[in-house]
Formats: C-alpha cells, sequence, structure tokens
C-alpha cells in the first residue's frame, strides 16, 4: 500500500512565511495507529527525502484527527526573488507515494 | 448572559458567501458577526505594495450584506486585516467601501502601521525579538521596509466597543482577535473563546467537505462551543473541527497570541448531532510578557522573466551540462554589454518546469520527461535594467548550442513575442519577530468616526 491510499488528505501549506507545514490525515484510526505506531513517517526519513538535516524536522502525533503533521523551516521565505511556491501548496508530493507495505494485508 | 452566539461570515473577506446562508445564519440571532479580509498565503506583493488580493468589487459585494445584516440586527461588525495585509493604504480603501452604501453607524477604525522612529526606539530598548528562522534585523531593515505592520490582539477591539462601536475595520489582527474579542470583553472564559474563535476565523473550512466559501456559527458558553454550519447542506463532525486546528499552523496544540497561547491538548470533540460538534476542554496561559507580532515587506528588486520550453531529446539528455554552459555564457555576455560593476546589480538564475520548478532545493527526484519548461528570471534595481539585461539573456539562450548538431539552432521554443515579460516591483518579508509594547493598545491607534 502507498500512503495516499491510506489516507484522507496529505497537503503542506505556509505556516507563516517562514515556516512549511505537512498533515498526513488518515482515513481511519487504526490505520493511523499503526503507520503512527511503526514510525514510517520519522525524522530521519523526511530529512532525507527532503534534502534536510533530520534536527529540523518537527514531527507532531495529533490523536484527535487521526493526523501526522511536519514541520520545517522553509528553505527560502515565501515569495521572496528565489521562492518556488508562495503558499507552499504543492510540496507535499514525496509523501503521496510513500510505501506503507505493513498494511498490505488488511 | 450565559451564552454568546457568534456568525462568521466567511474564510476571506472577498472570497463569498450565499446569501440565503447569512439569512439562515441571521435568524439564529448573532451577538456580532466578524470575518478576517487578510492574509500572508499570497505572499509579500500585498503588503509591500497596498495591492489588494481581491477586487474592489468582491470586498464590496460581502461587506455590504455583511453591514446591512449588522445595522438591522443591531449587532456589531468586526472586519480585521483590511485587504490583505492590513496597511494604512488597505484599510482606508476598506473603509472607503464601508462609506459607500449610506447605513448609518458608529465607526471604529483600528490602524496597525507602525511608526519606524517607534520601532527603532523598541529596537535599541531591546524590546523586539526575533522568532523561529527569523531574518537580521537592524535599523536599516526598518528604514528600507516598504510597511510595517503589527499583528493586533482582542485590546484594540474591546476598546473600541466599549466606546460604543458599531462596525469595527481593522488593519493587520491575529485572525482569531476579531472572533474573541467581544466574547472575552463579556467575562467568558478565554479558553473556550479562543478555541472558538480558531475554529470560526476560516468560515466554513471546518466542515466535512467544503464546495464553497460560506459562513460559520459557534453558541459559546463558558466551558464548551457548538459549532454548526448554518448553510443545510454542509456538516461538521468531530475530525473535521479537530482537523482545522492542524491548518496553517506549526502544531495542532497551540496557538499563539499576543496575551497568552491557547493550548489544545486535553480537548475533547465530541458530536451533538451529525452536523453539530461540542468542543470543550481546552486551556489558556496569560502571556507572561504581552507581544505584538510584526509583518514588515521590502522592495527586493525589479523583474523581468522569459518563459520557454524544450523538446529536443539531445539537448534534454544533457540538459544539466547545457544549463551550466549557458548560464556561463550568459553570465559573460551581460558583464561585456553592461560593465564590470554590473555583476552587484542583478541576480538571474534558471528554473526548470518538469525537473525541481516545484521544490527547488527540497527535490530529490532528477529525472526529467520529454519535455521540460524554462523560467528565466532577472532581477535588477530598476525595471529597465531588468528588462534590458533580459534582452541579452533571451538571445544567448534561444540560440545556444550541443556538441551533436552542427550550424545554428534555435533551442528554446518561446510562447510570447516579446519573449521578455516585466513583472514589476517585488517584494520581499524582511520581518518574524515580535515587540514588547508598554501596553497592548500602545500600537494601534483608533479613529472613531459617525457613517
Amino acid at each position: 500500500m502507498k500512503l495516499w491510499q491510506v489516507t484522507k488528505l496529505i497537503r503542506s501549506k505556509n505556516s507563516g512565511p517562514f515556516e512549511l507545514t505537512f498533515d498526513v490525515i488518515f482515513r481511519d484510526r487504526a490505520t493511523y495507529e499503526k503507520v503512527r505506531d511503526a514510525k514510517t513517517i520519522n525524522q530521519q526519513w523526511f530529512a532525507k527525502t527532503y534534502r534536510l538535516a533530520p534536527e529540523v524536522v518537527s514531527i507532531i502525533n495529533y490523536d484527535a484527527a487521526s493526523a501526522i503533521k511536519i514541520t520545517i523551516p522553509r528553505p527560502v521565505i515565501s515569495g521572496d526573488i528565489n521562492d518556488t511556491d508562495v503558499f507552499g501548496g504543492q510540496q507535499y508530493g514525496p509523501l503521496v507515494d510513500l510505501d506503507v507495505l505493513y498494511l498490505k494485508a488488511e | 448572559m450565559n451564552e454568546i452566539r457568534i456568525l462568521s461570515a466567511t474564510g476571506m473577506l472577498g472570497s463569498g458567501f450565499r446569501e440565503e446562508t447569512l439569512r439562515r445564519a441571521m435568524a439564529l440571532k448573532p451577538d456580532f458577526i466578524g470575518v478576517d479580509s487578510g492574509s500572508t498565503d499570497p505572499g509579500p506583493h500585498y503588503l509591500g505594495s497596498s495591492d489588494t488580493h481581491f477586487s474592489d468589487s468582491a470586498y464590496k459585494r460581502d461587506l455590504r450584506l455583511m453591514l446591512i445584516a449588522a445595522r438591522a440586527a443591531n449587532i456589531p461588525a468586526i472586519v480585521g486585516s483590511a485587504c490583505t495585509a492590513g496597511n494604512d493604504d488597505q484599510l482606508a480603501r476598506l473603509v472607503g467601501i464601508a462609506r459607500e452604501d449610506k447605513l448609518k453607524f458608529k465607526l471604529a477604525v483600528i490602524h496597525s502601521e507602525q511608526d519606524k522612529d517607534y520601532l527603532k526606539k523598541k529596537l535599541r530598548e531591546g524590546r523586539i525579538k526575533p522568532l523561529a528562522n527569523a531574518p537580521r534585523l537592524d535599523e536599516a531593515v526598518i528604514d528600507r521596509s516598504a510597511h510595517i505592520v503589527g499583528m493586533c490582539g482582542i485590546e484594540p477591539y474591546i476598546e473600541a466597543l466599549q466606546n460604543g462601536a458599531e462596525v469595527i475595520i481593522a488593519g493587520r489582527s491575529s485572525d482569531t482577535s476579531i472572533f474573541a474579542a467581544m466574547p472575552v470583553m463579556r467575562g467568558f472564559n478565554p479558553a473556550t473563546v479562543w478555541h472558538a474563535a480558531k475554529i470560526l476565523e476560516c468560515g466554513a473550512a471546518c466542515v466535512v467537505l467544503r464546495k464553497y466559501p460560506d459562513c460559520m456559527f459557534a453558541t459559546v458558553t463558558n466551558d464548551s462551543f457548538v459549532v454548526e454550519p448554518p448553510n443545510p447542506d454542509y456538516r461538521c463532525d468531530p475530525v473535521s473541527i479537530a482537523s482545522h486546528n492542524l491548518y496553517e499552523n506549526s502544531t495542532p496544540y497551540e496557538l499563539i497570541e499576543p496575551s497568552g497561547v491557547l493550548n489544545t491538548f486535553a480537548a475533547k470533540y465530541e458530536a451533538v448531532s451529525d452536523r453539530a460538534v461540542k468542543v470543550s476542554g481546552s486551556t489558556f496561559r496569560p502571556a507572561e510578557r504581552y507581544t505584538v507580532k510584526l509583518e514588515g515587506a521590502e522592495l527586493a528588486g525589479y523583474q523581468s522573466i522569459i518563459v520557454g520550453s524544450v523538446r529536443d531529446p539531445i539537448i534534454l539528455r544533457q540538459l544539466d551540462s547545457w544549463l551550466e554552459g549557458m548560464n556561463k555564457a550568459i553570465g559573460d555576455r551581460i558583464l561585456a554589454v553592461f560593465g564590470a560593476d554590473v555583476a552587484a546589480k542583478y541576480q538571474y538564475e534558471v528554473r526548470v518546469f518538469g525537473k525541481n520548478a516545484t521544490m527547488g532545493p527540497l527535490e530529490s527526484e532528477t529525472a526529467v520527461g520529454h519535455e521540460v519548461g524554462l523560467l528565466f528570471q532577472v532581477t535588477a534595481p530598476t525595471q529597465e535594467l531588468a528588462t534590458a539585461i533580459m534582452k541579452s539573456v533571451g538571445h544567448m539562450a534561444v540560440h545556444y548550442p550541443v556538441p551533436e548538431w552542427t550550424g545554428l539552432i534555435t533551442s528554446i521554443a518561446f510562447p510570447y513575442s516579446p519573449a521578455e515579460i516585466a513583472r514589476g516591483p517585488s517584494y520581499r518579508f524582511n520581518l518574524n519577530h515580535v515587540v514588547e509594547p508598554a501596553s497592548p493598545l500602545e500600537m494601534f491607534r483608533i479613529e472613531y468616526g459617525n457613517v
């Protein structure tokens, strides 16, 4: 299984002009708990995928919405002359096809 | 009074709401109508230039309906972050629109634009502190800013309400303060109020499936609030309401306001029907020191751009080295035309759509497909220089060779004539700091008038 198949929303967005935040919101609580407890979305994986130092990656589990939130500093301030995505809305691509193979049997 | 009813007109003034929904919501007898009119989402252009995210027509349509409804019910209407960034130009624009309809009301206008001498004094006193990932701040940054605004809390709104304001239009404001001011003034538990305000500030964004922007409604008591969409086609459930805390916030558990921090860690979300949700259990910790967040924008330069594309497989197979050679040739040509001292004045880059134009330095995929788009960009201190440089860039780029072909090639498809497009001034957000004012009102001048 891929992450998009078990989520109802994967998105990215500015959290102010100096940070980017990613939300992975799962379809159901049980699947969320499996992915949360397997720590598939972890600092090392995210940092490698986004070419960052692990210590700048913040990951928060949010049980109330069966969601995992990732926040990083923006590489470029929103709208500055070398920014690529003013709203930060198209930065979640690498999360979409993340393998969650242990969910295959479900 | 043991409850207060709050109507949020929409998530952002100018984005719209249904008239029928507003009518239904007014029948629920709200104690006031609030709406946010701002955002930093669309970037620094709006704060820097005073341009607005929506048209005057779009602001007028929403504001007019809201003011007519509020006056008819004799309840306050509160608008924050006027016309995108809430600087004084944008505030004046929205106040002008509010005056057009010949309604009668007592108006309060809250100014958020900051005086540069005041900020420099605060900086010298050590009363301006950086937030995470903040750019460097000194007096020169303040001097070269086009506009700097402070994000007001609930206190200026409360001051205006206590002075009898029936309509309040504010410059830059925390989104939630628009909705939290009146309930806190009336003595409701700040924890309940701030959490309700966070849900309301985006209008119908907290419903299960938002098909179009619309109104939202909450009934707040001391220990809990119930949120229920006034549009019968919409519904909320506990997950949709809890999920809203994730939106545009680095943590779903904390919301930092000038006067304290809302903590939702222990919040409970319960369905009270198939479309209404009751929320309770959050806490609010008052800040040890009151702080006002600053937003500033400065001119980064004037830009000229060229959009083009490449389809030749020979070029695509060696895209990186072709671009590297091209960029070097372009740099040399610019020096030859404009002289050695141009080097410090301009910035040039080319972005490759189909490779990493979306994620830039965050991208780890390297493959390209059967074509790529190219975006050439020059930034310079004047539009004339940016355009002049780009004319040389375009000509060098369009004929830049590859070793496999002999003779002159035309290697880039340009969709436009002329290829270069003037983008005008480009701004940069230059502050991520907070001020410690002597009082919550110190930075926000309030003007009163009868309309």
